[in-house]
């Protein structure tokens, strides 16, 4: 989902700064507030960090032949809500940004937007409504961080859709294009993401099957 | 029962992505996906480009090979730290999981 450095269009490099800007500075606002009136979930917030560090460093082969990788901005989104995991997001790719040549500066802001918050926000939307319909944690959480992997993958495929319209097709032609590319290959790898945020909620909680697992983990229950 | 479902879990997750690596038909070049973007702009717009370099960029394969690697112990290192002192810090609940 990286864009690469350069590869936008000024204009929409822009945009995309100016549209996730606010989100990371309302996600750096939560964070502190966290802290200060849960000190006992800091561990767990870093700990949503890091499952995010590991995840997007690892390039898994998909069934397209082609390799991508994990976002794992769902662990974080489900447990603190959607507006942390823009600040937690933005760490990681300014990391890959500026050590590993992946992704970039310029475009800092388009995969700010389709990995830290357009994908935490699908997974908090889809942990809500699955858990309202009754779904049992381990169901919403496996959803959750699935569908947002994905969202941030056909978030990517619009955003350089919109930048390159095919000459012919216009913007849809482009959007199937670079969808095949990136969201195609990505649906494997979402379903892999799913079942290891289960597994990681549940190791990070230490309660099984705890029906407030997730209550646990953002410190909502003191121990 | 819990303990049983993780390893389940991550046996499905391992088998998803070593799927395409050994079932025949389903392999590639496997290339990434971001660079098969950043073909498909230069494909559609020939000629085209970047307006900004990399800063800096790792200067061979294994010295980026390097920085992923310990992007990812990085995170991992941590995540089995915290994961480590929860299950430590309850004995009498990991009592209770039945399967362990």
């Amino acid at each position: 989902m990286h864009i690469m450095e350069g590869y936008l269009p000024v204009a929409h490099a822009a945009g995309w700064f100016a549209a996730s800007a606010p989100f990371v500075a309302a996600g750096a606002v939560r964070l502190r507030r966290i802290l200060a009136e849960r000190p006992q979930a800091k561990m767990t917030l870093a700990a949503a960090g890091a499952f995010t560090f590991v995840l997007s460093a690892l390039k898994m082969p998909s069934v397209t032949g082609s390799c991508s990788h994990p976002t794992g901005t769902g662990l974080g989104a489900v447990v603190f809500g959607p507006a942390v995991m823009a600040v937690l997001g933005t760490i990681v790719l300014l990391f890959q940004a500026l050590l590993l040549a992946h992704g970039g500066l310029t475009t800092l802001g388009a995969n700010v937007f389709s990995m830290a918050v357009a994908g935490p926000w699908v997974s908090w939307a889809v942990w809500r409504a699955a858990s309202a319909l009754g779904a049992s944690t381990a169901v919403a959480v496996f959803l959750a961080a699935a569908l947002g992997d994905l969202a941030t993958y056909a978030v990517t495929s619009a955003q350089l859709a919109l930048a390159y319209p095919d000459p012919s097709s216009g913007i849809p032609g482009a959007l199937i294009k670079f969808g095949g590319i990136y969201a195609v290959t990505q649906i494997p790898l979402s379903i892999a993401e799913g079942l290891l945020t289960v597994v990681v909620v549940n190791a990070l909680s230490g309660r099984a099957d705890a029906v407030d697992e997730i209550q646990v983990l953002s410190g909502g229950v003191r121990k | 029962m819990t303990i049983n479902r993780s390893w389940w879990l991550i046996a499905a997750a391992a088998a998803i992505v070593a799927a395409p690596l050994v079932v025949p038909g389903l392999g590639g070049e496997f290339k990434g996906s971001d660079d098969q973007g950043t073909d498909a702009i230069a494909a559609a717009r020939p000629g085209y480009r970047p307006w900004f370099q990399p800063l800096w960029k790792p200067p061979s394969g294994e010295v980026e090979s390097l920085l992923f690697s310990l992007q990812a112990a990085l995170g991992a290192g941590f995540l089995g730290y915290v994961i480590g002192r929860r299950q430590g810090r309850r004995p009498e609940e990991r009592d209770n999981v039945a399967d362990r």
